[in-house]
């Protein structure tokens, strides 16, 4: 297990990403599911930074985990900002024609099609989401 | 993220290179909106963009919608990731993709 606690800030995405693809890449993770990975991160983390603390600023934990016997990647983000169940949105119609069509919610729903497994829960006042990849 | 912008008669192409995410979408569509006044269509070329993520389909939403009144928008050399993004977004319905 890695992990790495820094200022939920969308300036700090890429050192998050840099975080993660550092653990993938000394696992042989092809291409493909680090592409996705990292757009999920830029997806959970750009959340955390503009709605968990605001107006305020604190601090988020991104935890690595891999289960060898699996191949199952696992990125765990941890706030203690507003209790927020990314999971409880409602999808966003993606067959609406284009001048009626919204980005909002469009980034979780995204992270839900191509990861293997999202969870939630909240715990000791802090808000626990993992999301998982088989590498 | 990288961006190269070329002017050919009314059509303008823009190639990036690297990750249009929420870091790098604002910096597309400042310039979006600094050159699309001139152009009667629009070419983004994808052949070195690694990935997309909402903030960057915000922008090419906001792009094709303006365009649509005029020459049009298309998106060229879309890699696996980006075109399953474009998939799973219902976005491969609304953009002309090359």
């Amino acid at each position: 297990m890695k992990e790495l606690t820094l200022q939920a800030q969308i300036e700090n995405i890429p050192r998050v990403t840099a975080f993660i693809d550092e653990q993938l890449e000394a696992l042989d993770c092809p291409m493909k599911p680090q592409m996705q990975m990292d757009v999920a991160i830029d997806e959970m983390f750009c959340n955390i930074s503009r709605y968990a603390y605001a107006p305020d600023v604190g601090e988020a934990t991104v935890r690595f985990e891999f289960d060898e016997s699996t191949r199952m990647a696992s990125v765990t983000f941890i706030d203690s900002g507003v209790p927020f169940n990314p999971l409880s949105r409602q999808d966003p119609d993606v067959t609406a024609p284009s001048h009626e069509r919204e980005v909002g919610g469009l980034g979780i729903f995204l992270v839900r099609k191509t990861m293997d497994q999202m969870e939630y829960r909240y715990e000791n006042g802090k808000n626990i989401l993992t999301i998982r990849k088989k590498i | 993220m990288k961006m190269t912008k070329t002017l050919n008669g009314g059509n303008m192409t823009i190639a990036l290179e690297g990750r249009l995410d929420t870091m790098t979408a604002p910096e597309l569509e400042t310039e979006l909106s600094k050159s699309l006044g001139g152009a009667e269509s629009l070419t983004l070329d994808f052949s070195n963009l690694e990935y997309i993520s909402s903030a960057g389909l915000r922008v090419l939403l906001a792009a094709h919608k303006n365009m649509v009144k005029k020459g049009g928008m298309k998106v060229l050399h879309v890699n696996e990731v980006v075109q399953e993004v474009f998939e799973v977004t219902g976005f491969a319905d609304i953009l002309t993709i090359e």
